[in-house]
């Protein structure tokens, strides 16, 4: 561990975060430290860092923040906690960040958390969905920007609820997430709805779905409505042996994610019309706020933004306007800004709850449809979280003492 | 009943899926014996290319079927293509290396093809449309089945048969044949090793990239195709009988079916079905389903032994001078080095842990991960359900290992060779799945947090200094066992077990003793690392994880006893620089590994004691 | 003569429709060297087998110095004081020489099961003493990987001797060796077994080996004995001219 190999690695990431680099002369930039499963889930995390970078930018091209040029400095954790933990320290002593920030997974993310939690560091998590980060693993460190599973399960429970069935089938992948979404939504649907009763369920492997099985297997019960919570190359290969052998026709399908185009857009022509999901149709929001977030987007990297570029873009506003508030880069007080701070997404307008440390950031539900051999959202309407979380004592009580 | 003829059905088409790719498997490791990591590697490139080939077949002369099976076959072969420019290239140089050390290099190809797989076709999923034809379904009892599906499950059959053909009505498929049963007697009768090897692999790549892209009319071509199936085809492999091209089709049948059914009676049981099928067969068969014996799999890679030498003195005065630098890191570097230094530590004994059963022991296992993972569980469920501090933890760490170890190696000791490695791996796997899984009880893959050490080791140095003080400790009493009387034992049973047995040496026990002793110290590995991160997450237990052992040990050289220290601190030197230094670090690692299997085919230790040993003259064996 | 020290009575072992060894009788006194021979296919190796444990016999008994050897395992009869070299030599390539002998003593002193201690000073002198037996001394360090063929014979006799047996047996011991080779290797093993008052059995097929070397010769064919005695009674014998009168020759038997 020479002090060649430490200059080394500085060089490098000074180099790697280069495009998002804006040397203003003599002026310390504000370094925020960000980890990410790039080379394990590259379709989510780089519309992500695109949506970052392109904040950044925005930022620096407008002066900064306190006068000082914003800095990501960004690490690939290989999808593994304990890589980002090792890399979380590395940013913090070796590269001087003054801010963490991002992952994807939510065992990532709880790892971080924890860490952030024992060095006493500010973090906020960008994607990861599970709700113990907030809530049972919560910590005075630690911010969830994302809408967690248990608010998407509840946005899809308003619409299920409206529906005729009775009789559900769930299938979901078998780890945490698949377990948290499915357990969240038969609770809560069954509060609304005590006549539903959930007939059977599937917990294909996450990445191994045996897709004919679990369709037959599904079809066996009979039911009249499906919650499904599969996605990426699972949802794929889900979607196109239930299309073959006809187990969506004439029943209700209720699907977490689906609408999001990282998972819509695989399914292409074989989008199935007509499910309940939750995502976002990026195509069709035009409000000024979203238009201009949008048009920047595609000017900047000629593509359409997914819904990563939002939550990446999204996370730098925050941190960006927490500092600002809070007029230093000192965590302890900027997490008091961060508490109950309202900013600006392309979504709208969003607040870090003091509560619980989740944002209020929405999602869109609506149904699939297909335009032009391509998957859509129809019928859309944006959801905000703020409608979606239990009674602040249910979350007072989940979340630890003095966190 | 229609249901069961139905699933029945559906389980046929998945198992001619599997069959394809775990065929080309088999054929290649009993002709070269090879650990083809890259297999998987090779399926999904069949997906990409057919992907790409099929969609341009089309757009020249519109969606027909006759055009989809020439991509899928243009697309087959072009992955053999490679297949044999990897043999030729890179395998070729190595066959002459220690048993395993291929599985290396493949292992560094499928870092590379990862890498050169986004860079090609970019990280979305990539689904292929699919014309009506191939959406089609024919009704059997009232219900409706694709016909695609059909399609697949009469393939599996079909390509079972011509395998026969080839197999007993050509001469290329008579040699096959002979060199899985005995590959010294194909090379006395004359016949070109060589040319057999490439054509292996171009058979065997043929039917990895033909499964890939049959599948992608059902499944999109995605980046995590290749380690998905890797493991589900050894079991298939193992399963069979490595080399039995039918004990491979039975046990696809056999796995797809109870797959099929299986996730109906139990539907959370998916993950680890497979692999409890292949611990129950291998207990009840230790050589699959099909599979015959093998001679002992040592005495074929021609290698001998090297006979084992304390260090030189030169080398005990590096290692104190080096551990003393390590020790007074805390002094002049930052905090950071900290955190590496106390992985480094806890990946020495890791590495060194497995070396025990791979280099004296001769035995290779492929699930170490679990004994790490399980001494970090031990820790975290300690502190999780008992409330024990750190110091307790670090006591459980080494018993919970120790006592799945002394478990699982009741039955693991009774197998050998390739199949003993499967098993090992099939534990692991029941591990993972059910840390991953169970998650009322481990937190699933949200994994247990808090674990950090207790109020006097919270200090990075002070935790540093402890890390060395096990970790090096442990390494150093495991290396003290090597050249004890149990040490010589254990190699004495590796070296011929029948001389062993034949002077009274109890070579079972040995084994279950050195097994039990690998998975304490990499318990204790697990355990350390557990604190040292503050939580405990299932990817310690997991495929690549177990991996990372291996490789080390490898790298370092197994027929050295420094060799597994040297591995440690290469390979995760390496790791963590290219890391953090490039945005393909994948493909980087995955170079750096071929080129070091290459330059150093006993491993760096390996390559340095023979330097020394021929400086000093002495004899080598 | 005294209570033979191997004690053969009856032994059967049928191998599905083969009878493989059929009502087989034979004892080895001490000091004696007894050959076994016959054309192949003839029971040997499966008698010896049966002697040593690897395999159960169907029927019979095994004595040595008056204890049934039934149902024990080879680990357990090498306990018992019995040595055994193999026709294929298996040693410790891993090892040297010396250390090849140390392994065999570490068991035979039951100090197997001790991890701190380093066994490469452990019977020292009792290995280099076994070595010098067999002229073996001057090897002592060399890896046993890179012995000459002839050199790894009289290591496994080292090793044999290690458990001071009762009972030494020998599988084919001269077999791949040089003519010359195997008279000095048997010439040695007999100095052995006399000083030592050894029983030894051996099969062979080298005649001038055998017809030289051992006191007594044991004749099987189809898993029968058709004859024993000394050299100048097996030779005599018209049932043994009968058996080996295909090969033409008394030598030679492959």
């Amino acid at each position: 561990m020479s002090m060649t190999r430490r200059t080394i690695l500085a060089a490098s990431a000074a180099t790697l975060a280069a495009p998002a680099l804006v040397r203003a002369q003599g002026t310390q930039p504000i370094r925020i430290g960000e980890i990410n499963s790039y080379t394990t889930l590259p379709a989510f995390t780089v519309p992500y860092r695109n949506g970052w970078q392109l904040r950044v930018e925005q930022i620096n091209a407008a002066g900064g923040i306190l006068g000082r040029p914003l800095e990501v400095v960004w690490r690939d954790d290989a999808g593994r906690p304990q890589d980002a933990v090792r890399l979380a320290g590395e940013l913090l002593d070796n590269e001087r960040v003054d801010i963490l920030g991002g992952t994807f997974f939510s065992h990532v993310g709880l790892a971080v958390a924890d860490f952030a939690l024992q060095r006493k560091r500010l973090f906020v998590a960008s994607e990861p969905l599970t709700d113990a980060i907030v809530w049972d693993k919560g910590n005075r460190y630690t911010f969830r920007l994302r809408p967690s599973t248990y608010m998407q399960a509840a946005m899809l429970v308003e619409e299920a609820a409206k529906l005729p069935a009775k009789r559900w089938v769930t299938v979901s992948p078998n780890y945490e997430y698949g377990q948290s979404a499915v357990k969240w939504f038969k609770q809560l649907l069954m509060a609304k709805r005590p006549d539903v009763e959930f007939v059977a369920e599937q917990w294909p492997a996450l990445g191994r779905i045996d897709a004919g099985a679990t369709v037959q297997a599904l079809a066996q019960a009979r039911p009249e409505a499906i919650y499904n919570v599969t996605f990426g190359p699972d949802l794929t290969n889900f979607v196109r042996q239930g299309n073959t052998r006809g187990l969506f026709e004439r029943r209700s399908v209720v699907s977490l994610l689906t609408g999001e185009p990282e998972y819509l857009d695989p399914l292409a022509d074989e989008t199935p019309e007509g499910w309940v999901v939750t995502g976002y149709p990026w195509e069709q929001i035009n409000t000024p706020e979203h238009t201009a977030f949008r048009d920047a987007y595609r000017a900047r990297f000629n593509d359409y933004p997914r819904l990563g570029t939002v939550v990446g873009y999204d996370m730098i506003t925050a941190i960006a306007e927490a500092i600002r508030k809070a007029g230093t880069t000192d965590n302890e007080k900027v997490i008091e800004a961060l508490r109950g701070l309202p900013f600006n997404s392309p979504f709208g307008p969003v607040v870090f709850r003091a509560l619980d440390h989740q944002a209020t950031l929405g999602a869109y539900v609506g149904k699939t449809a297909l335009r032009n051999n391509r998957g859509v959202m129809v019928d859309w309407r944006y959801a905000d979280g703020a409608n979606y979380l239990p009674s602040d004592d249910e979350v007072r009580r989940m979340r630890p003492q003095g966190a | 009943m229609d249901f069961v003829l139905i699933q029945f059905l559906t389980g046929l088409s998945s198992a001619s899926a599997l069959f394809l790719i775990a065929s080309g498997l088999t054929v290649i490791f009993g002709v070269t014996r090879i650990v083809n990591f890259a297999h998987g590697s090779f399926y999904m490139l069949g997906a990409y290319l057919a992907w790409t080939i099929v969609r341009a077949f089309w757009d020249w002369g519109g969606r027909e079927p006759y055009l989809f099976v020439a991509g899928v076959i243009v697309a087959a072969i072009v992955v053999s293509l490679i297949g044999v420019a990897m043999e030729m290239t890179l395998l070729r140089r190595i066959y002459r290396a220690p048993e395993l050390f291929q599985l290396l290099a493949t292992f560094g190809v499928v870092l590379i093809i990862q890498d050169a797989t986004l860079a090609i076709w970019g990280p979305e999923d990539l689904p292929l449309p699919r014309p009506p034809w191939l959406r089609g379904f024919i009704e059997i009892a009232g219900s409706r089945f694709p016909r695609y599906d059909l399609i697949l499950a009469v393939i599996g059959p079909v390509v079972l048969g011509l395998l026969w053909l080839l197999f007993h009505r050509t001469r290329f498929g008579v040699l096959v044949r002979a060199a899985t049963q005995d590959r010294e007697m194909v090379a006395a009768l004359g016949v070109d090793q060589r040319k057999l090897f490439s054509g292996v692999f171009f058979l065997g790549s043929a039917l990895a990239g033909l499964g890939g892209a049959l599948v992608l009319p059902s499944q999109s071509a995605n980046l995590q195709m290749d380690l998905s199936i890797i493991a589900e085809a050894f079991v298939v492999v193992v399963v069979g009988g490595m080399g039995s091209v039918p004990g491979a089709f039975l046990a696809s049948l056999l796995i797809a079916e109870v797959q099929a059914f299986g996730i109906v009676l139990l539907p959370k049981i998916t993950l680890v079905l497979v692999f409890l099928v292949m611990a129950a067969v291998l207990m009840v068969r230790p050589y699959g389903l099909l599979g015959k014996p093998q001679a002992h799999a040592r005495a074929q890679s021609g290698m001998v032994e090297p006979v084992l030498r304390p260090a030189p003195p030169i080398l005990a005065w590096a290692g104190i001078a080096a551990l003393a630098l390590a020790a007074s890191t805390p002094f002049w570097a930052g905090a950071y080095a900290l955190t590496v230094l106390v992985e480094l530590a806890v990946f020495v004994l890791f590495a060194a842990s497995l070396h025990l059963m791979m280099g004296p022991g001769g035995v290779v296992s492929f699930g170490h991960a679990a004994y790490f993972g399980l001494g970090a569980y031990g820790a975290a469920l300690g502190l999780r359900y008992l409330a024990l501090p750190m110091e307790a933890g670090l006591v459980m760490a080494p018993l919970f290992a120790g006592l799945f170890g002394v478990v699982f190696g009741v039955f693991v000791v009774r197998l050998s060779g390739v199949y003993l490695a499967m098993l090992t791996l099939a534990f692991a796997q029941i591990v993972w799945a059910a840390a991953f899984q169970w998650v009322d009880i481990t937190g699933g893959d949200n994994g247990i947090l808090g674990v950090w050490p207790s109020a006097w080791a919270t200090n990075k140095s002070v935790y540093l200094w402890l890390s060395l003080a096990l970790c090096i400790g442990a390494t150093m009493l495991l290396r003290r066992f090597v050249f004890s009387p149990f040490g010589y034992g254990l190699r004495a049973a590796r070296d011929s077990e029948l001389r062993a047995e034949a002077i009274g040496l109890d070579t079972a026990r040995l084994r279950l003793v050195a097994f039990t002793i690998a998975a304490a110290a990499a318990g204790l590995a697990g355990g350390v690392y557990a604190y040292a991160k503050g939580s405990v997450f299932p990817t310690y237990i997991s495929i690549p994880k177990s991996v990372d052992a291996l490789l080390m040990v490898l790298l370092g050289g197994v027929q050295t006893v420094t060799g597994p220290i040297v591995g440690a601190i290469a390979y995760h030197g390496l790791f963590v620089g290219i890391l953090q230094t490039t945005q393909y670090w994948r493909a980087a690692l995955g170079l750096s590994i071929v080129l070091l299997v290459l330059a150093f085919p006993l491993g760096i230790a390996g390559f340095a004691r023979a330097r020394w040993e021929r400086a000093k003259g002495l004899e080598a064996a | 003569m005294s209570a033979p020290v191997l004690d053969v009575r009856s032994i059967e072992k049928r191998f599905g429709g083969v009878h493989a060894v059929a009502d087989v009788s034979f004892s080895v006194a001490a000091g004696e060297m007894l050959a076994l021979i016959g054309p192949n296919g003839a029971g040997k190796s499966t008698c010896f087998n049966l002697v040593n444990g690897q395999l159960r016999a169907d029927g019979g008994e095994v004595r040595l110095a008056g204890r049934s050897l039934a149902g024990i395992a080879p680990r357990a009869i090498w306990r018992l004081g019995v040595g055994r070299t193999f026709q294929i030599t298996a040693t410790f390539a891993s090892m040297t020489v010396r250390e090849n002998v140390q392994m065999a003593l570490i068991s035979h002193h039951r100090t197997l099961w001790s991890f701190l201690s380093r066994a490469a000073d452990k019977f020292r002198a009792e290995a280099d003493a076994l070595l010098a037996q067999v002229g073996m001394a001057e090897q002592a360090e060399r890896p046993c990987g890179v012995l000459a063929y002839g050199d790894l014979k009289r290591l496994e006799l080292a090793v044999a001797l290690a458990n001071d047996p009762k009972l030494l047996l020998m599988d084919e011991p001269t077999a791949g060796m040089a003519p010359k080779e195997r008279t000095a290797l048997m010439e040695l093993t007999r100095g052995i077994v006399r000083a030592r008052g050894l029983a030894c059995l051996f099969t062979e097929h080298d005649m001038d080996v055998v017809f030289g070397q051992a006191d007594r010769i044991l004749v099987m064919n189809r898993g029968r004995l058709i004859a024993e005695g000394t050299a100048e009674t097996v030779r005599n014998d018209p049932a043994v001219r009968e058996v080996y009168l295909g090969a033409g020759t008394t030598s030679g038997g492959h």
